[in-house]
């Protein structure tokens, strides 16, 4: 699955409602579900804020599933990170005038199995994103 | 006491000088810029010490949430007010946990409960 969308906050909910209806064959519990929303959330919401600044540019996200695998990448082409290391250092964000709590990455690294950045600054940023459905226990 | 409805995602009430916001959307960074600058006028146009922020229609949250509770943390703090969240369900209350938020965040089951933890004056 591939989608192309406008980097624009009111895509923050489209991007992961859509990723949300993707991995429903996967029988996710409701918290493996809101984990995976979470970390699209972020990762485009920094497309948006950081990638682009809050100006116009298309954002990338495909998504493929093997196995009891989501894997997701999110893309844009902005700004990039010079240092993708500080950036993903809880608590650290470039924006504190708008209260950013700067735990994006943390929150991306905590609710999926996997998270890797690439980033060229100037080129832009692509987030990976992976995590194993049904390995918790069964919930009710 | 005071109350308004809004299109915008959450109403408030003010008790006397505590304001208690109940937010009726999901919580990202789209929907957190309005309650941001709404809660904050409220804030700065009242005698508001204390406030209570209502979860109970929540059903998703990423880390603007977090950013907005602590931004209205530190006003309220400055105020020498408390901030308290309410009717937090798993979805949040996994991302409060994992933000360590509770570190600074009372958590209530009822916004009632937290006006009487808060001990307002009636």
């Amino acid at each position: 699955m591939k989608i192309i969308f406008e980097s624009c906050s009111e895509n923050e909910a489209f991007a992961r409602t859509v990723v949300a209806a993707y991995i429903t064959r996967l029988n996710p519990t409701l918290e493996e579900l809101s984990d995976v929303k979470t970390a699209v959330s972020e990762a485009v919401t920094n497309s948006i804020i950081h990638g682009y600044e809050n100006g116009s540019g298309d954002i990338v996200m495909e998504c493929f599933i093997h196995n009891y695998d989501i894997s997701i990448t999110i893309e844009d082409f902005g700004v990039g990170i010079s240092d993708i290391e500080k950036a993903m250092e809880p608590l650290y964000t470039t924006r504190p005038e708008w209260e950013r709590s700067g735990m994006g990455f943390a929150f991306m690294e905590a609710f999926m199995d996997e998270l890797k950045v690439e980033s060229v600054p100037g080129k832009g940023t692509k987030v990976f994103l992976k995590k194993t459905i049904g390995l918790c226990e069964e919930q009710d | 006491m005071l109350k308004e409805n809004v299109a915008t995602g959450f109403h408030y009430e003010i008790y006397k000088n505590c304001l208690i916001v109940y937010i009726t959307q999901d919580l990202d960074h789209h929907a957190v810029k309005f309650l941001r600058e709404r809660s904050d006028k409220l804030i700065e146009a009242g005698d508001i010490k204390h406030i209570v922020f209502d979860f109970q229609d929540v059903g998703f949250m990423d880390s603007s949430g977090i950013g907005l509770i602590m931004g209205r943390y530190k006003k309220v703090m400055f105020l020498g007010g408390r901030a308290c969240v309410a009717n937090v369900g798993n979805v949040v209350d996994k991302i409060f946990r994992v933000s360590g938020l509770y570190k600074i965040i009372e958590k209530y089951n009822t916004p009632e409960d937290a006006i009487r933890a808060l001990e307002v004056k009636v």
